[in-house]
Formats: C-alpha cells, sequence, structure tokens
C-alpha cells in the first residue's frame, strides 16, 4: 500500500463542484416561546473526497445537521444540496437488523438496489472481506463484539454505494485500541473510495487525526466558528505530537466557547 | 512516522475479534428438555399430592369428587377407545381452524389499525376492551346468529383470540425501535418494502406474545363453547365434560379436565419453544449472572 504522503486537505477543494452544500442552514424545533434554534444560518461544503470533522460540545446541533443532510429530518430555512448523490450513514449505535444474520443485514442494504440474490450474496462477502470480516457471515449481529458490529454497519454503509458517507459519532462507544483499528480502516476505505465523509465528533483528537477540515460549531444555536485545515500528513496517529498540538489548539478554542455559556 | 503493515494490522484485528467474541456453552437437546421437564414433573407430584389430602379429608363423597388414582385410572381406561380419540380430534379441529381464523383477522385488523391513524383512534381502545369482554358473554348472541352449530363456536372463538393477535401485532409496530427506523431510512427503505423488511420483523416477538395470549384465549372460549353447543353425534372434550356432569361421573369428569390442563400445557410449551428460539437469534437470551 503506497500512501500519498503528503495530501493536503482543503488544498485541493478548487474549481471542484460540492458533493454537498449547506446554505444558511437553520433548524428550529417546537414553536412560539419554547422554541428551540438548534442550527443557525450554518453554511458548509464538501467536495468529493473531503474528510470534514463536525466538531462541537453538548448543544451544538452536529447530529441535526447530519440528520437533516440525511433527510431524516427538514431543515426549517436554508437549503441543502446534495446533487443526485447517494447517502450512507453510520450511527453511534450499529443499528444493524437483529432478526437478519450479518451477511443478510448487507444484503438488505444491496436488495434496496435491485441486486439480484446471487449478486447480493457475493457482494456482501466482498463487503465483509473490506472491513476484515469474512469470516462472520452468518453470525448474529448479538455475537459480536461492539467494534465488530460497527465494522458490519460500516459494510452496510459502503453496501449503497454511497458518494457521501455521514457518521454520527460512530466510534464513540468504543475502547481506545478499536477505535484506533476502526480509524485506520475508515482511513483506507475513505481514500480507496474517494467518499466524501461528514464526521460528527466530540472528540478532538479524533477529529484532527481523521478529518482533511476540522469544522468547530458554537453550542445553542449551534453556527460554524472555525473551519481548521488539517495540513498534516498521513497517515496520522492520534497520540502523534503534531496531531496534540493542533488538537491543544482546537481545544482551547472549543473550551472558550463552552465557557462563554457559563458566563 | 511509524506505519503499521497492512500485515500486521490484519492480525491486531484478528486478535481483538477472536478476544472479544463470546464463547458460548451449547447444550444439547436431551439435556435442555429435561431442564424443562424435571420442574414440572415436581409441580404435578405436588398438585396430585395435595389432591388426594383433599379427597382423604373426606368433604365430598368419593362419586362427588373422585381422588386422582381413579380419574388417572378412568383416563388410561379411556384411552383405549375411539370416542376418546374422536373428541380430542374434534376440538383440536374446531381450536386449530377457529385460531388460524383468528390470526387472519387479527393480523387484518392489527395492521389496518397500526397503519391508519384515524382507524386507531377509533378502534384502538374497542380492540382492548373486546379483550377483556369474557367469551361466555357472546354465547347467546352467538346461538342466536348461528344456531346450535360450529359456527357459533368458530364465531366466538374468533372474537375471543383475534383481539389480541392484532394488539400483538400493534405493539410490536409501535415498539419497532425507533434507531432502526431511521437505519432503514438511510438505506432507502420505504412504505410496503419498509413494512416488509423492517416492521414486521422488528414486530415479531410482540406479534408472538399476542398470538400465545390469542391462543389462550381462544382455548377458554373454545371450551365454553363446547358445554353450551352440543352437536348430536360429535363426540368433543367440552360435550364429555357437560355429559360427565349429567351422569354424576366424577370420574370421567377429572379424566377429560386432565386432558385439557395437558393440551394447554403441550400448546404451551410449543409458545415456549418458539419465544426461546426468537430470543436465542436475537440475543434476547443473555441472563446476567
Amino acid at each position: 500500500m503506497t500512501a500519498p504522503a503528503q495530501e493536503l486537505g482543503s488544498g485541493r477543494t478548487d474549481g471542484q463542484r460540492p458533493a454537498v452544500r449547506l446554505d444558511a442552514v437553520s433548524k428550529v424545533y417546537g414553536r412560539g416561546a419554547n422554541s428551540l434554534l438548534a442550527l443557525d444560518k450554518v453554511s458548509l461544503d464538501a467536495v468529493q473526497g473531503d474528510f470534514v470533522c463536525l466538531l462541537g460540545a453538548s448543544g451544538c446541533g452536529k447530529s441535526t445537521l447530519l440528520n437533516l443532510v440525511a433527510g431524516l429530518d427538514r431543515p426549517t430555512t436554508g437549503d441543502i444540496d446534495t446533487g443526485e448523490r447517494k447517502i450512507a450513514m453510520m450511527f453511534q449505535e450499529p443499528a444493524l437488523f437483529p432478526w437478519l444474520t450479518v451477511s443478510g443485514n448487507i444484503e438488505l442494504a444491496l436488495r434496496v438496489q435491485g441486486l439480484d440474490r446471487r449478486a447480493r450474496r457475493a457482494r456482501a462477502a466482498e463487503l465483509l472481506d473490506v472491513v476484515h470480516l469474512g469470516g462472520f457471515a452468518k453470525k448474529r449481529p448479538h455475537e459480536l463484539s461492539g467494534g465488530m458490529r460497527q465494522r458490519v454497519s460500516l459494510a452496510r454503509a459502503l453496501a449503497q454505494e454511497a458518494d457521501l458517507l455521514l457518521m454520527d459519532e460512530p466510534f464513540g462507544a468504543l475502547d481506545a485500541m478499536t477505535r484506533d483499528l476502526l480509524h485506520d480502516e475508515l482511513e483506507r476505505i475513505w481514500r480507496e473510495r474517494n467518499l466524501a465523509v461528514l464526521f460528527v465528533t466530540h472528540n478532538v483528537r479524533e477529529a484532527v487525526r481523521l478529518g482533511d477540515r476540522v469544522v468547530l460549531l458554537s453550542s445553542r444555536p449551534g453556527q460554524v466558528i472555525e473551519d481548521y485545515p488539517v495540513r498534516l500528513a498521513r497517515p496520522r496517529r492520534t497520540e502523534s505530537a503534531d496531531v496534540a498540538e493542533l488538537a491543544g489548539t482546537i481545544t482551547e478554542r472549543l473550551k472558550e466557547e463552552v465557557r462563554r455559556h457559563g458566563r | 512516522m511509524a506505519v503499521e503493515a497492512p500485515n500486521r494490522l490484519n492480525e491486531q484485528i484478528a486478535g481483538l475479534d477472536a478476544l472479544e467474541i463470546q464463547v458460548k456453552r451449547k447444550r444439547g437437546v436431551a439435556a435442555l428438555l429435561w431442564g424443562r421437564i424435571w420442574p414440572m414433573l415436581i409441580a404435578v407430584g405436588i398438585v396430585l399430592a395435595i389432591w388426594e389430602g383433599v379427597v382423604l379429608a373426606g368433604f365430598w363423597p368419593e362419586y362427588v369428587f373422585a381422588g386422582p388414582f381413579t380419574a388417572l385410572e378412568e383416563l388410561a381406561n379411556r384411552l383405549g377407545t375411539a370416542e376418546f380419540w374422536h373428541a380430542i380430534a374434534t376440538t383440536m379441529r374446531r381450536g386449530l381452524s377457529g385460531f388460524a381464523l383468528s390470526i387472519l383477522v387479527g393480523v387484518v385488523i392489527g395492521a389496518a389499525v397500526s397503519r391508519i391513524r384515524l382507524l386507531r383512534a377509533a378502534f384502538g381502545s374497542l380492540i382492548t376492551g373486546l379483550q377483556t369482554m369474557p367469551s361466555i358473554a357472546w354465547f347467546p348472541l352467538a346461538i342466536l346468529l348461528f344456531g346450535l352449530n360450529e359456527s357459533a363456536i368458530t364465531f366466538v372463538v374468533v372474537l375471543g383470540a383475534a383481539p389480541s393477535i392484532a394488539n400483538g401485532l400493534i405493539t410490536g409496530v409501535d415498539y419497532t425501535p425507533p434507531i432502526l427506523l431511521r437505519a432503514g431510512h438511510v438505506l432507502g427503505l420505504r412504505r410496503i418494502a419498509l413494512y416488509r423488511h423492517l416492521i414486521l420483523p422488528a414486530s415479531l416477538p410482540s406479534f408472538l406474545a399476542g398470538l400465545k395470549q390469542g391462543w389462550a384465549f381462544a382455548w377458554r372460549s373454545l371450551m365454553a363453547g363446547e358445554i353450551l353447543v352440543i352437536i348430536a353425534n360429535q363426540p368433543s372434550l367440552g360435550e364429555q365434560l357437560h355429559y360427565a356432569r349429567e351422569l354424576a361421573d366424577s370420574a370421567r369428569l377429572l379424566a377429560t379436565m386432565i386432558v385439557i390442563l395437558i393440551i394447554g400445557v403441550l400448546v404451551d410449551v410449543l409458545f415456549g419453544v418458539a419465544d426461546s428460539a426468537l430470543r436465542q437469534r436475537w440475543g434476547l437470551d443473555q441472563r446476567i449472572g
């Protein structure tokens, strides 16, 4: 595997049409006096092949943002343009269907796309190999560990042949070692498939480890306050000094934002 | 910068997976069965002892309240008669066909009510109300409508069982985990496909519970019906109860009751097996400790 070592994050966005464009997106929950402004005129775009991490403290509406892009919810005002792109999404929970086998879960995603039975079976096996779970096709989700389930969930998302992958704290519930491995996995898959990824997390180091850009959101209402380009060579390690340094800078800014709510 | 070689990475992943996967103890079928049966045998023994105790206490003469040995002896004798098996066959046929019809009716009503908001508002509580109505209260009307025949029995059996089955389905649909619905939406499941591949399978445990409860209601309604609606030349368990009382044949009465109880228990075991198979497949069978 030869890694293009000096890949610069947002440098290559020039001149390309965005894979996803959010234009002054606002989301209000409830009405009248009880209404809550979750997102306030958020504008953001990412091109194909861009890995964008959305970072923020609680109440910054980062999950809301992903739900809007996924079409699980509608913005109150503003526009979201994903072109005709297919969108896949991963959640913090694996959200696998317990009545299906590991392979069956992936095959269902393929079925929605109209593949016939044989093609589904074969493709599911390929995808399980991609996430190193080739030997577990016939297991049930509950027989796997949390990290393995999350990989099945990733394989299911990949089965959708999406161009845009939305990830809502997908590794938040995993132990550090498993998370490190999944970072490597995700980075490899992202690069091989030239995906656009919107990755929500509250873990600053994880954001710096993975992202071409780290977009910092304020809380209540959620607004973009910083858009850090991450110009560190890949592959990166979560524990390396340059990752820690940038993470430190971003953390300071994040703390400042949190303190604002304490005054 | 240290780059993890792909091979080492793969090994590390495989190693973690091997460590994290649960080792399951598998028990043989015989051991499983025995584990279920021996507590039941103890319970049966205790019940027989209490029964014999009450008989020996002499509150009632033997011809009114026969002891367990007399009743079991009567049962053993009856096992050899064609009439006995004929009665069981008739009763089971009625029970199963009535139950099958109940499933059909229950599923149609349950699906419609869970899907259409207006129907739910109109009929939701009515279904639960029907469930609490004693089935025997329907018989006078059923007999007026259909006469003294099997249709009257089937009518009441369906009225008894269908609401439970419908309710099981409705509950299952309502309690489909939201996270699975979101995942299904993202996968592109809509309308019919959403029901077929997500909501119906997700509601299976609750539906199964509804079936089990539905059977219990069906079985009760059937016994009530067979005692009330007696059809000439058609021996059935309910009919046998009725004649045993008319003839003051206590041993025969109790023997028939034992048969009814055994059938009830056997069907319950079947539902239990289905339920535990489902739990095992879904991973809901993990016990604490």
